[in-house]
């Protein structure tokens, strides 16, 4: 055993403080939340969860239709971005010349950089009218049997909110997954190709399979990203609590309805409602991330016994 | 290092003996006022450079907040509080006017521009959804000879808590029975259909880029962007252009309350245009602090003096002689 100095003892109690109060820090938000959303929690319980009315002027609040919101956009902002991002980052790695792959990777991150702000103006400037006049029109006469593409069609609502998101999250989906393909081992892509796979064969079954974890990681990050944003969403998903089947639906999310309301908010109630639509924000990053930690824990088990 | 030390003690000490007279008086609240607030500041400190402002434009609700809790010396807000807020506050507070400000209905028609004729029932029906096309007979009785389109109306609102929205439902609570059950009047609301926009910029930029669309803005907003406006009718029957003048005329002639707490929407001057509201300072009547009480008390007076000049530059309906005369009687009650 390694003989114990008091600097080690020191400085290893020292290290302990900082994970300790990440801890700390997560343990009095969420006890904070609690405490001031309790006149709420205990006046409208379960129901807040289940029911559709937001009603400032009756102190009558239900949060589902923010819940389904914020669910809803980063569930489509996912689908739309992964295969962009995961593509991309595979062609940085693995394809382009390193000039290119510097050059794109500098822009990557100068994307990343952008305040979301900016996003949602371009969104209201550039992005809404472009869906209202091509995008959701083209949607409407060739997938309008769809109950997703079905509806008026006001530019603003759920697609161009989901679309802003996946812009505002294919920069980190493309930054950590280019550096967890570099990071595979080149034995591995070189025993591959020696024993005569394709190079497609290869970056599919060898470099992708290895560094499954790290690419699910990636879309966590950014997943976790899209739900907390705010601005962006608020400027363009058309901020009316609807539950609807159709992305041209104009919607809500918990993020909005907070940056929205909670300056104004003056009864006790209604304060106390909006910390709850917190609390609830904190609970689905909570449960997404666990069952994201989920999936690569059942993902990364497989492949380990794969290779056994 | 002692010298560096000691100049730096010097510096301290001299900066805070120049200091030593100054009042600093803080301030929270409303944003739609905060344009002319910031412009009186900046006047009023150039005459007393012993009296220094800071205020931050959180919102009325943050005002109100802040002034009960005593966090500031006063609020400011678009919406008057509350007897249930009034009674929550550990002292006696004053509502004083400061201007006038008046809420404009847009809209993007092809080929229409500003005047299209709305009545208030008729405008309420449309935020209610009764009203869905702007061919409607009802709209067409108004505009007789305006080519209306065959067109759905696109509702747009605010989204976020504001004293614009307080005062366009209050409005509309005033002349729709319906919309008083069924929504009532708040910064925000439970609104029956239509499109949210963040801030007049939200709402503005969604009916310019929206064909058939219909919002509502400030006054001052929509001077500044050009927007096309409706003339309303007001309850004397007359179509009513929203002008800084026929804003002001909302207060002239209309009963005002001691405590300033009242609505001036649907004014019955048959002059003044119908969505129009005082913004309002608040204040402890018995104030904490005798300097800083008397700083606040002096520059009120000033500001619905003398300070009125500047409203007119920037969009806001100065306050008519006979509210002056009131707040001036209201400051002499103020104790500090």
């Amino acid at each position: 055993m390694a003989r114990q100095d008091s600097s080690d003892i020191i400085f290893r109690r020292v290290l302990a403080i900082f994970p300790i109060s990440i801890l700390v820090l997560v343990a009095g938000l969420f006890f904070q939340l609690i405490s001031s959303s309790l006149p709420s929690l205990t006046k409208f319980g379960a129901s807040f969860f289940v029911s559709s009315v937001w009603d400032p002027v009756a102190e009558n609040f239900g949060a589902l239709p923010f819940i389904f919101g914020t669910c809803l956009t980063s569930l489509v902002a996912l689908l739309l971005a992964v295969p962009i991002g995961v593509g991309a980052a595979i062609y940085l790695a693995e394809y382009a010349s390193p000039q290119v792959s510097k050059v794109i990777s500098i822009l990557v991150d100068l994307l990343a950089a952008i305040p979301s702000v900016i996003y949602g103006l371009w969104g209201i400037f550039v992005l809404v009218p472009f869906m209202r006049h091509s995008v959701q029109p083209f949607l409407g006469k060739y997938f309008g049997f769809l109950p997703f593409f079905q509806g008026p069609n006001y530019g603003v609502g759920f697609l161009a909110a989901s679309i802003i998101l996946a812009i505002i999250i294919v920069p980190f989906i493309i930054s950590v997954s280019r550096e967890v393909i570099l990071a595979v081992p080149s034995v591995y892509k070189e025993s591959a190709l020696a024993l005569g796979t394709t190079r497609w064969e290869a970056v599919f079954n060898i470099v992708l399979s290895y560094g499954k974890a790290g690419i699910l990681g990636a879309v966590i990050l950014a997943l976790g990203r899209a739900i907390g944003e705010t601005m962006a969403v608020t400027m363009i998903i058309g901020n009316n609590p609807t539950i609807s089947s159709s992305l041209f639906s104009p919607g809500y999310t918990l993020a909005s309805v907070l940056a929205n309301e909670f300056a104004e908010a003056a009864g006790n109630m209604y304060l106390s409602s909006l910390i709850e639509i917190g609390l609830v924000l904190f609970l689905v990053s909570i449960l997404v991330n666990i069952l994201a930690r989920f999936l690569i824990w059942s993902v990364t088990k497989g492949a380990s016994e794969a290779t056994k | 290092m002692k010298k560096i030390i000691g100049l730096v003690l010097g510096l301290v000490v001299g900066v805070s003996l120049a200091f030593a007279d100054a009042v600093l008086i803080n301030g929270a609240g409303a944003t739609f006022p905060y344009p002319i607030y910031s412009k009186w500041f900046d006047e009023y400190g150039k005459m007393n450079p012993g009296v220094q402002f800071n205020y931050q434009s959180i919102g009325s609700g943050g005002g109100i907040k802040q002034i009960l809790a005593k966090t500031v010396d006063f609020g400011a807000t678009d919406g008057p509080m509350s007897i249930d807020q009034l009674t929550q506050a550990p002292g006696r507070i004053y509502h004083i006017p400061t201007v006038m400000g008046a809420v404009v209905v847009s809209y993007n028609l092809d080929g229409i521009n500003k005047g299209l004729k709305l009545s208030g029932d008729v405008l309420a029906d449309i935020y209610l959804g009764k009203i869905t096309q702007w061919n409607d007979s009802r709209i067409a009785a108004q505009n007789t000879g305006v080519n209306l389109p065959n067109q759905g109306i696109v509702v747009v609102h605010r989204s976020d808590g504001s004293g614009t929205s307080f005062i366009f439902t209050d409005y509309l609570s005033s002349v729709s029975s319906d919309w008083k059950a069924r929504v009532g009047k708040a910064t925000s609301v439970n609104w029956p259909l239509g499109l949210g926009g963040k801030g007049n910029e939200g709402v503005a930029g969604m009916i310019k880029q929206t064909s058939g669309s219909i919002g509502y803005v400030e006054l001052a907003y929509a001077k500044q962007n050009n927007l096309p406006y409706a003339f309303l009718k007001n309850q004397s029957g007359n179509y009513i252009e929203p002008t800084l003048e026929s804003t002001s005329k909302a207060a002239d002639g209309a009963s005002i309350p001691e405590d300033f707490r009242v609505s001036l929407v649907n004014s019955s001057n048959p002059e003044s245009y119908p969505i129009v509201s005082f913004t309002w300072l608040l204040i402890y009547k018995q104030m904490d602090s005798p300097v800083t009480g008397k700083a606040i008390v002096d520059f009120i007076k000033w500001a619905v003096t003398d300070g009125q000049k500047y409203a007119a530059d920037l969009d806001y309906a100065p306050l008519p002689s006979n509210v002056v005369e009131m707040i001036q009687r209201r400051l002499t009650q103020v104790k500090y």
